[in-house]
């Protein structure tokens, strides 16, 4: 599978938690499969999706759910210690490892190499990390939601993208109707 | 009164509650003041991009957040201060220690510090210059200015203002 496949089996879990969505093709695959409130689409600043999203789990209480890639995690590798050391569990990283960076024309990331972001992620200090295939990341992710503890899933997937076009709405907007749907 | 006391006294009376640092020398004892406030969650960044990424979530999460860093920081953070706090149109109070001024003892320091007005200004980010102590008196009404118009606000703080960096 790759990652607008997994986007689309795993939307109908995503659509009732706030999800934190990584720039580029992510966020526009999300937009494009199910648009709603409770989705922050990432316009800019690559990398920070982790970091949005454990903030926005500390300051309040219902579940999180950052969609990453392994090519942003590695652009703030610094990441996974916060994370590790500030546990959140209403938080879930969900990083979709295609050892890839997807949207500027899937060169590859050392994540496809010899580097382990599971491995990266224990090292850290996360004590939840949990590796599974694209097929199982519904499964996986439910049981992450389920288990009320901050948990890293690497779901392990093909690289790979569909063409669709970039978003439109502006960021205000996003912002705000995403802040109504946190506080509501 | 202890201006690291006061400057969190400020914070703490416009209900910020959500504090990252990176570590700075001269920012050490309004760190540890952050440090040991209840009212305040202090989550320590490793790089100061990653810091407003949080900041930017505990917004969004209905807290007011701060930074707390070095001016040498403001190159690291430039595309994060544009393409997401500003973008997004989010309030941040930066509270920066203006390394490289009068008194500075580290002569790399003031590479940076020759560029950190102009790289604010280019970044249209309201900007005070905390020299002497009683420059303080401007915080409580720097940070309402800030959570009322939604911009990044950077209040750079100098090694006069913080008494000097002691034996030179």
């Amino acid at each position: 599978m790759i990652r607008s496949e997994i986007l689309r089996e795993i939307a109908p879990i995503l659509h009732d938690n706030l999800v934190v969505c990584n720039i580029g093709l992510p966020s526009q695959e999300l937009h494009m499969i199910d648009d709603n409130a409770k989705n922050f689409y990432m316009l800019g600043t690559m990398g920070l999706s982790s970091s949005i999203g454990l903030g926005l789990a500390l300051a309040q209480d219902k579940t999180v759910i950052s969609i990453d890639g392994d090519g942003s995690v590695l652009t703030n590798l610094g990441t996974l210690p916060t994370i590790a050391n500030n546990v959140a569990d209403n938080y879930i990283l969900l990083i979709i490892d295609n050892g890839s960076y997807g949207s500027t024309g899937d060169q590859p990331t050392y994540a496809g190499m010899k580097t382990k972001l599971e491995n990266v992620a224990k090292a850290c200090g996360c004590e939840n990390v949990v590796v599974c295939q694209d097929v199982d990341t519904g499964k996986t992710l439910q049981a992450a939601i389920d288990s009320k503890q901050m948990t890293i899933i690497v779901s392990k997937c093909d690289s790979g993208n569909i063409k669709l076009p970039v978003i439109t709405m502006d960021p205000v907007v996003i912002r705000d109707r995403f802040m109504k749907a946190v506080a509501s | 009164m202890d201006i690291s006391k006061k400057i969190v006294d400020d914070l703490v009376a416009n209900d910020v509650s959500f504090i990252t640092t990176v570590p700075c020398k001269q920012l050490a004892g309004v760190i540890d003041e952050v440090e040991a406030r209840p009212e305040i969650f202090h989550i320590p960044s490793n790089k100061e991009d990653e810091g407003m990424g949080l900041c930017a979530g505990a917004f969004m999460g209905g807290k007011r957040p701060a930074i707390i860093m070095q001016n040498t920081a403001i190159g690291v953070t430039i595309n994060t201060l544009a393409t997401l706090t500003q973008y997004y149109r989010m309030p941040l109070p930066m509270l920066i220690s203006y390394r490289g001024e009068l008194r500075e003892p580290v002569a790399c320091q003031v590479e940076m510090a020759v560029h950190t007005k102009a790289l604010l200004n280019q970044l249209n980010i309201p900007t005070y210059h905390f020299h002497k102590e009683s420059d303080a008196d401007e915080l409580d009404a720097i940070l309402k200015y800030t959570f009322m118009c939604n911009k990044p606000v950077a209040i750079l703080t100098d090694a006069s203002f913080w008494g000097g960096y002691g034996d030179q």
